[in-house]
């Protein structure tokens, strides 16, 4: 493995992580290291751990043992709440977006500001608030969707919508599972197209099955089988490598 | 372009002036005394159901132990009143005159510590915001925090209300027991009793009501309102969008439990006693079923729901008191099933659309644009 450099340099680096469900190792003894504005692809089989590692990463689930240092801060010890405000940011495989309120809506809350109680009671839609909003939701094609009630989009817009929740949070590091499922053809080409203009000045992480986005985006690809890496290194290495093809890219 | 910028859309600005035009004007000058003071004790439920509005509407916390604050924010009251009205001259046959009577028939001899700063009204102002809103933070920061909520939540907050229950009915040398704080008479010398006196207690109490009203409908508008809503459907999210959730449902459950202490301390004052029977699980319930037949996403809704359930329990077990209860669980059935947001879902969703049909209709074509507009505002987010 490539852990020639001072563990300083890299964004995130995740040692020795452990997560053990009743005896379960979901991840055994898992090491990566993540550089500034690389965009890595975690792939693999069903059940290898890919949302287990995303999921210790944001603080959803707690870690039975190792640490995950994200700019030289410890994650395993923070609150999820905690987590985001160090810059980490997490979308979700089903699209998590708030259906009773508007589009403008679930952008502003993502807005990072006015985010304790008593900031969110004297929060104030100013004009940097709008602006900022108004821009992503360009980004992310929802611009003339902004009074619509979220659930009036399709899966797709709903997606979109998502990643811009995050976009508007601006995190050094964004997580995506498997940004492109369920999606028709129009609307995954649309969604590469905004995957590969909002991962410019940050790290990323993504979780994806589709081969030929993963070779689009991926400057570095994970593999993981079994709660263990299996192989990594640039997707030219991977794809030849036998036994990510034993156990994954033969099927 | 931006909605929700006003205090009140139009649907809620009618809500509001036909309420007030009711609840000022109309009951005032129609009813009797007697009849306003039913009125008034009827409307000490709504601010609890105002506060289970935020709550369990907007937030998405059940409570099923409201009357534990009801309760908490009428004792308070009750206290300062049960002390003036036991003063030496008035207690002079007991063998200890000056404390309450229920204390001397329970040979206790001095009054106990917690209840000397009752003898202050500022104090029993205060005490009435906040030990439930204390009470209702610790409880609320041992449940959030460890993330316990949904069911598990309700029925630990039943248990609350069993357990405070219990405590009152146990102690009563120092609350009155099951009988609770009767026979108050004066606040500050002013005779409570007598039907003037109930008149302008009912008028400071509307007066309260539209205070609590506006300050949900100002938590509503803000931004703290939209991220309860957010938590209720998708509470991963909000988390993942850097904010505490466990401090919001504090915040919110701490709200409902202020406007349910205000409602029992006007209990107190309107109904002139009281007692254990309206803290438990059974009173509790009651409160959130006036929520649901009034819609809990409604504040309007609510203070509806507490009046014309209430309406309709004194009506009913004045001529079939065995049948009430039945009554009133069928109507929660009913509600549930059929009219998820309660009578003010029925309103928004069938006839304020045939009025706005019939204004269309009646006005030429720019009009019926306009008309168009807010059928859209009244529709209830789904």
């Amino acid at each position: 493995m490539l852990i020639g450099h001072q563990p300083k340099e890299f964004l995130l680096a995740v040692e020795a992580l452990t997560v053990s469900f009743d005896g379960f190792k979901a991840v055994n003894n898992l090491s990566f290291y993540v550089e500034e504005n690389e965009i890595r692809v975690i792939i693999g089989p069903n059940g290898a751990g890919k949302t287990t590692v995303l999921d210790l990463i944001c603080g959803k689930t707690k870690a039975t043992s190792g640490s995950i240092q994200f700019r030289g801060k410890e994650l395993t010890k923070l609150k999820e709440n905690e987590i985001v405000q160090t810059g980490v940011g997490r979308k979700f495989q089903t699209p998590s977006v708030f259906e009773d309120l508007t589009v403008f809506e679930n952008l502003e809350i993502s807005y990072p500001r006015g985010r304790s109680v008593f900031g969110s009671l004297t929060f104030q839609r100013d004009s940097a608030v709008k602006q900022r909003v108004e821009e992503v939701a360009e980004m992310i094609f929802l611009k003339d969707r902004l009074d619509t009630y979220a659930d009036q989009l399709s899966h797709g817009q709903k997606q979109w919508l998502e990643i811009g929740m995050l976009l508007i949070q601006d995190p050094d590091l964004l997580m995506l599972d498997e940004p492109v499922a369920g999606m028709s053809v129009s609307e995954r080409a649309k969604t590469a197209e905004l995957l590969n203009r909002i991962i410019k000045d940050r790290s990323v992480l993504v979780i994806e099955h589709d081969m030929k986005f993963v070779e689009d985006i991926a400057h570095k690809v994970t593999v993981l089988h079994q709660g263990q890496i299996l192989s990594e290194g640039t997707m030219e290495k991977v794809k030849n490598d036998p036994k990510v093809i034993e156990v994954y890219l033969g099927h | 372009m931006i909605i929700n910028s006003r205090f009140f859309n139009r649907s809620e600005l009618i809500g509001f002036i036909a309420l007030a035009a009711i609840l000022f004007v109309i009951l005032p000058l129609s009813l009797d005394a007697f009849r306003l003071n039913l009125v008034a004790k009827y409307l000490t439920y709504a601010f609890v159901a105002i506060g289970l509005v935020l709550c369990w509407g907007y937030g998405g916390i059940l409570s099923l132990g409201q009357g534990v604050f009801f309760g908490l924010g009428g004792y308070c009251m009750a206290m300062f009143l049960k002390l003036e009205a036991s003063s030496v001259e008035n207690t002079k046959i007991q063998s200890t005159p000056g404390i309450p009577d229920f204390m001397d028939w329970n040979q206790i001899t001095s009054l106990p510590l917690f209840w000397q700063p009752f003898h202050s009204l500022t104090f029993t102002i205060a005490a009435i915001i906040l030990v439930p809103g204390l009470f209702a933070l610790i409880i609320g920061t041992a449940m959030f925090k460890r993330r316990v909520g949904g069911t598990y939540f309700a029925i630990i907050t039943q248990a609350v209300a069993a357990i405070l229950t219990i405590l009152i009915v146990g102690q009563q040398g120092y609350t009155g027991g099951i009988n609770g704080m009767t026979d108050l008479r004066t606040l500050k010398g002013w005779d409570i009793r007598p039907d003037h006196a109930k008149v302008i207690l009912y008028f400071v109490e509307v007066v309260l009501l539209f205070g609590c009203i506006g300050i949900a409908q100002l938590i509503r508008l803000t931004k703290l309102g939209r991220i309860l809503v957010a938590m209720r459907e998708q509470e991963d999210r909000v988390r993942f969008s850097g904010y505490s959730v466990a401090n919001f449902k504090i915040f919110a459950f701490c709200m409902a439990a202020v406007f349910a202490a205000i409602g029992g301390a006007m209990f107190a004052l309107n109904v002139g006693f009281m007692s254990p029977s309206f803290v438990g699980i059974v009173p509790s319930i009651e409160m959130v079923i006036y929520t649901a037949v009034g819609g809990r996403m409604s504040i309007f809704g609510a203070v509806w729901g507490s009046l014309l359930v209430n309406f309709a329990k004194t009506s009913l077990s004045e001529s079939f008191p065995q049948l009430w209860l039945f009554g009133l669980g069928a109507l929660f059935i009913a509600v549930v099933l059929a009219f998820p947001n309660g009578l003010s879902g029925i309103w928004s969703d069938y006839v304020q659309p045939r009025i706005d049909r019939l204004l269309a209709s009646r006005k030429s074509k720019p009009g019926s644009a306009w008309a168009d507009n807010s059928v859209a505002d009244g529709a209830p987010a789904e």
